[in-house]
């Protein structure tokens, strides 16, 4: 086994040694571990992609709310308004994003198809920033799919070193997880540097960290949905920082060990019970299912 | 960990747990039955039974009956698809104790010719641990293609299969054999690397002891 990493260094040293990308060496290592030919990799990976895309449009054609009352026909109203004239002063593009991952989560809830990435509550993160950055990019499903290769590099340094369990690590574990690896993903994309692209993993989960799992009523949808929506735009933001050259105090993995230790010592309401936080509201109660 | 568990699996929502894990039980139950299924009375405990039906549980579950994998989009419909199909279901209350996963199903389901008990939980992200096959305790996670014995208790039984899967230079994951008693009923999981070739069924099938096997491939978007 050549190509196989467990942490950050590891992963960047691979980088080096044979001048690759973050998402190269990750496919390489899949190659490697699955016996499976790259070809295939490759194109179920596009699969996925279209997937998600798939679960986006669908998500912004839903009109009626969930089964809970907790969701749906948010993300058209915030779609409609990102083409309006009160357009926010970050522009059009901002917006945008925000709809493409509410619509996933609100797929999610309708019962629809989604990929989880790298769970259901936080499966609108990487569509969102992807799907954002191949509209102003103009790129191919081809070239943005490759991304998920980057993003799944990165999760992967995080599922070895803490988890993506709400109900083990909190919403930092799921949110906080899907944030860096979409950060990680569109910094590549934009031609950062292996070492930038994990710098915008470290960027983006360090400030996600503390972050609970407080399901209103149980359900994956409040506050998870606008999570996914307001979480997605942090992408954008480590991945920015990154790129200007701007490092991170604490390396990634090391980001990824405080990741691991808040989860283990955030209390046991936190983590997906409904039973604290927004979970415990007196609004969030009305929601508690009956059943 | 692959780079598919963590982009995927592909699955219809809302939960990994209430929805693809349900999903592959009902698709595990059904593989084991091994022949068209007539009845189904599906027990939930714990968070299944609290939470389950707002989050598709049910409809998972009946899904996987049906032989769909987690992705499937018609789902949602499943009940309606079985009632269809002339299959009957019910959901009851079952309480498997303290120490039973929070999100577990006991499925009793009556085939043409034979009946099928299965004790399984929804461990996380899709993930399934299938407990107790006919009231006898098995350790199978679905993601290897397994190998599912129904047997006397008969001195040299394991030494059989494993000649068999040897000949075949198939590695053995896991193994794990419950009996009722001594002699009696047994039943022997094995998961696999790969895939088991078409004559170890044929091969296993000669032995007088075995009174049934199912080749368990690995569950849906493993």
């Amino acid at each position: 086994m050549n190509y196989q990493f467990r942490t950050s260094v590891e992963l960047l040293d691979l980088c080096a040694t044979h001048d690759c990308s973050v998402a190269e060496i990750t496919l390489r290592a899949e190659e490697e571990a699955s016996e499976t030919p790259r070809s295939e990799i490759e194109s179920r990976m596009l699969e996925y992609y279209r997937r998600m895309k798939d679960s986006v449009q669908k998500g912004l054609a839903i009109t009626e709310r969930s089964r809970s009352g907790l969701s749906g026909g948010d993300s058209k109203k915030v779609l409609a308004h990102s083409a309006g004239s009160q357009v926010s002063v970050m522009g059009a593009v901002f917006e945008r994003s925000i709809a493409y991952a509410l619509a996933v989560l609100e797929t999610n809830a309708a019962f629809g198809r989604i990929i989880a990435t790298p769970t259901a509550g936080s499966a609108g993160i990487c569509p969102a920033c992807l799907l954002t950055w191949q509209e102003v990019r103009e790129a191919s499903d081809e070239h943005v799919s490759r991304a998920l290769f980057t993003a799944a590099g990165i999760g992967k340094i995080i599922g070895h070193g803490a988890c993506f369990s709400g109900a083990q690590g909190g919403c930092q574990a799921e949110v906080g997880s899907a944030s860096s690896m979409a950060a990680a993903a569109i910094c590549e994309l934009d031609h950062g540097t292996a070492a930038q692209t994990v710098n915008a993993a470290a960027l983006a989960l360090q400030n996600t960290l503390g972050l609970i799992c407080d399901p209103i009523g149980g359900y994956v949808e409040a506050p998870c949905m606008m999570r996914n929506g307001l979480f997605g735009l942090h992408a954008f933001g480590a991945s920015a920082i990154s790129l200007s050259g701007v490092a991170s105090i604490v390396p990634f993995d090391e980001v990824v060990g405080a990741l691991r230790e808040v989860g283990n010592k955030m209390p046991r309401i936190y983590k997906e019970t409904a039973e604290g936080g927004l979970a415990t509201t007196p609004t969030g109660l009305r929601f508690k299912s009956t059943k | 960990m692959g780079v598919f568990e963590i982009i995927g699996p592909s699955m219809i929502g809302p939960s990994s747990s209430h929805t693809a894990g349900a999903c592959r039980i009902g698709f595990a139950a059904r593989a084991l039955l091994d022949e068209p299924l007539v009845n189904a009375a599906i027990h939930l405990h714990g968070s299944f039974l609290a939470t389950g039906e707002g989050h598709g549980t049910h409809e998972a579950l009946v899904a996987g009956l049906l032989g769909m994998p987690p992705d499937d989009e018609r789902l949602i419909h499943s009940l309606d698809l079985a009632h269809q199909q002339g299959i009957t279901f019910s959901f009851l209350p079952l309480d498997l104790g303290p120490q039973a996963h929070p999100n577990s199903t006991r499925i009793i389901l009556q085939g043409a010719t034979r009946a099928l008990i299965l004790t399984a939980a929804s461990v996380g992200g899709g993930s399934v641990h299938l407990q107790e096959i006919d009231g006898l305790a098995v350790e199978i996670h679905g993601t290897l293609e397994t190998l599912v014995c129904w047997h006397q208790d008969t001195p040299g039984f394991l030494a059989r299969v494993t000649a068999v899967l040897a000949c075949v230079q198939v590695n053995v994951a896991t193994i794990r054999t419950s009996r009722l008693g001594r002699g009696e009923q047994a039943i022997t999981a094995v998961e696999v690397d790969g895939r088991l070739p078409g004559e170890v069924a044929a091969l296993l099938s000669k032995s007088p002891t075995i009174n049934r096997l199912v080749i368990l491939p690995p569950l849906p978007g493993f």
